[in-house]
């Protein structure tokens, strides 16, 4: 049980620089997802944390005490690897049992809490198997009780689901789920997979290049991105962008092709200033040609069994919409597409970051 | 690339079968003159299928180099040498391989580099530090005037011995260091995935504990392997033993004395050449490398089967 503070942390690799300024406060037992590209720094982040790699500058605190100078033994934490990592000679039972047998826990108990580990993980008629002989999403299983089973302050999670079938990556997504629920430590957890982040977070992180975009809720981060890049990140289909000008009124947007869009009142952005109107896929409705928000032609569309992505166009620049209605069109048709005000992103177009943020998220990430 | 066709079958098989006959003619013939008589041996035509006299030879060869303590002389040898080889050698490219530190790829090209240096290229100063092992260290008191300065001090004069000559230690600690060792190891640690060295990190196991915990048990194969070469390779060995044990009754090993019974014109000084006891003794030193082959062999195939990967 322990809180993360994450101070200022830096960490350049030679002349490098990986990250700078990081600032990130992870409460007491709750389940937080760094979310965010390959390279984006997400698994240095982590590393940093477990003591696997030296921090730059900065600071870490687990529980209160400063751990910049502590070995990754010495800090609390259990990390669960991509490719699992488990050793290929030792039994499962041997894997399990070898964080007790390094710190000297005597045979008998030792013993006792693999078989109490394993069983809770489902391993328990696997014990004398090696690691060669099971299937990924029971190495996954002994990963798991190996970093569970020493009881640690801090789970950390570094893509562990990337290696799985998709249906497997769903089934062990809910088993960490339980898991956490269950013991209900402090967890850490990296990864390129929206669902993942969306489906297991309390509370997300987005990252990009080495810096953090937004940290919200799951919902937070979906209703009200902070800025172009996490609204492009995260949704799937990703979000509508229409780039365009603030009109002489400041209360809707002009595109290139002559179309405006009304904006809501409440908002600062100046007359001409350039800007990028933001629209989910899941929140459009297309109408008769003539009616709603955007005139676009329709190209084609992909069938997803529950629902269809509607593939259109306005000018060159490509329009997404979900819809539950199956529709019959005809490429080239013209179409309307109508769509709430609420509905309705809009990023300043130099810095990308979002200015119709309700101030309603804005607090609730104050006070996180 | 495979290729399965009934010609080519043959083809390998009759290559195969050539080379055999060419490894196996001489250790055949080799086996014949050990079973016959002085006079049979040393008769015009070859002989090409085994006398009655193999007993008999081999009793007399085995009397006359007095084998019994030769070879286990030659055993404790051979296997201080593996044992220091190998160790030295997992150590060595543990810290190569897993430890950061300034000037490692010169120390690795360094140690690489004496591959291509054999004990044969630097016998003649291995000997003169066999002969004295603290001479390295009495040059550099002399040089650095601490041996002036002892000597100023207390009047005692420094001279450093340390004879490695007629010994055990003599005989083993030369052919110890192995390139070909390290970098095999190097190379099959290379292998290891970081996730694992991090594993045991996270599960607190320290550098050695490490080693002794993943990478021994890991590397079972890599030992038995070699293990087998190294003790063929220390079995073999003549110009080192010949050089630095003068006293041949207490340290010899089997191959010197095996050299001995090799008729030659010091030695038969015009008599006949009794190439039938030089045989009977090949046989008994070639049976210990043989062995040893046959069964690391079966080792480190089961081992290879076994891999989890």
């Amino acid at each position: 049980m322990a809180e993360i503070s994450i101070r200022n942390v830096a960490k350049t690799y030679g002349k490098t620089k990986i990250m700078d300024g990081i600032n990130l406060e992870i409460r007491n037992g709750e389940f937080v997802v760094i979310l965010g590209p390959s390279g984006c720094g997400k698994s240095t982040l982590l590393r940093l944390i477990a003591g696997l790699e030296e921090i730059t500058g900065g600071e870490i605190a687990i529980a209160g005490e400063v751990v910049n100078q502590l070995e990754p033994r010495e800090r609390g934490c259990a990390m669960v690897f991509q490719n699992y990592a488990l050793y290929p000679h030792m039994t499962v039972a041997e894997n399990i049992g070898y964080a007790l047998k390094v710190a000297g826990v005597p045979k008998a108990e030792r013993l006792a809490r693999v078989a109490a580990t394993a069983k809770s993980v489902g391993l328990a008629d696997f014990l004398d198997r090696k690691p060669g002989q099971l299937s990924g999403g029971q190495r996954q299983r002994v990963a798991m009780a190996r970093a569970i089973i020493r009881e640690p302050k801090v789970f950390l999670f570094d893509e562990p689901l990337s290696n799985l079938d998709a249906k497997l990556r769903v089934q062990m997504r809910h088993e960490i789920r339980r898991i956490h629920n269950q013991i209900k430590a402090t967890s850490v957890f990296v990864t390129h997979d929206q669902h993942e982040g969306m489906t297991l977070a309390d509370r997300l992180v987005i990252m990009n290049k080495g810096t953090i975009e937004q940290i919200g809720t799951p919902e937070e981060i979906y209703e009200h991105p902070a800025t172009l890049y996490v609204a492009g990140f995260v949704g799937s289909p990703a979000m509508n962008i229409l780039p365009g000008t603030v009109a002489g009124d400041g209360r809707s947007v002009l595109m290139a092709d002559g179309q405006a869009v009304a904006i809501p009142a409440g908002f600062k952005a100046e007359a001409g200033q350039l800007v990028q109107i933001g629209l989910r896929p899941e929140r459009l409705t297309l109408m008769p040609a003539g009616q709603g928000g955007l005139q676009a032609t329709f190209l084609f569309f992909e069938e997803l069994g529950s629902a269809r992505v509607y593939h259109l166009q306005i000018e060159d620049i490509p329009m997404c919409v979900v819809l539950d209605e199956k529709l019959t069109l005809i490429e080239g048709q013209r179409m309307g597409i109508g769509f709430a005000q609420t509905a309705l992103h809009v990023f300043d177009g130099a810095s990308g970051r979002s200015l119709t943020r309700p101030s309603a998220a804005r607090k609730v990430e104050e006070m996180a | 690339m495979i290729e399965r066709t009934p010609l080519l079958n043959l083809a390998t098989h009759v290559i195969l079968v050539f080379g055999l006959v060419i490894i196996l003619v001489p250790i055949w013939l080799a086996f014949v003159a050990a079973t016959l008589t002085l006079q049979e041996v040393n008769s015009a035509p070859v002989e090409f299928w085994p006398g009655d006299q193999l007993w008999i030879n081999l009793q007399q060869a085995w009397a006359q180099s007095d084998f019994g303590p030769k070879f286990v002389n030659t055993l404790i040898v051979a296997t201080g040498v593996v044992v220091g080889k190998i160790t030295l050698a997992c150590i060595t490219a543990f810290a190569l391989v897993f430890f950061n530190f300034r000037g490692r790829m010169l120390i690795f090209w360094m140690i690489f580099i004496t591959l291509m240096l054999p004990l044969e290229v630097r016998i003649v100063p291995t000997y003169a530090v066999a002969a004295n092992a603290l001479t390295p260290f009495q040059t550099i008191m002399d040089w650095t005037g601490i041996s002036w300065l002892i000597n100023a001090v207390s009047g005692v004069e420094v001279a450093l011995e340390w004879n490695l000559l007629n010994s055990y230690t003599g005989l083993i600690l030369p052919l110890v260091a192995t390139a070909t060792g390290t970098f095999l190891y190097r190379q099959f640690f290379l292998t290891i995935p970081d996730e694992l060295v991090e594993a045991a990190r996270m599960d607190g196991a320290g550098p050695l504990r490490f080693l002794w915990d993943v990478l021994i048990p890991l590397s079972k194969t890599n030992i038995a392997a070699l293990a087998t070469i190294m003790f063929v390779y220390a079995w073999n060995q003549y110009l080192w033993p010949l050089l630095v044990v003068t006293d041949r009754a207490a340290y010899g090993m089997v191959v010197v004395q095996l050299s001995d019974l090799v008729p030659d014109q010091l030695t038969t000084g015009g008599g006949t050449p009794t190439w039938h006891l030089a045989m009977a003794a090949t046989l008994v030193v070639m049976l210990p490398p043989i062995a040893i082959v046959i069964l690391m062999q079966r080792w480190f195939v089961r081992g290879l089967i076994n891999t989890d990967k």
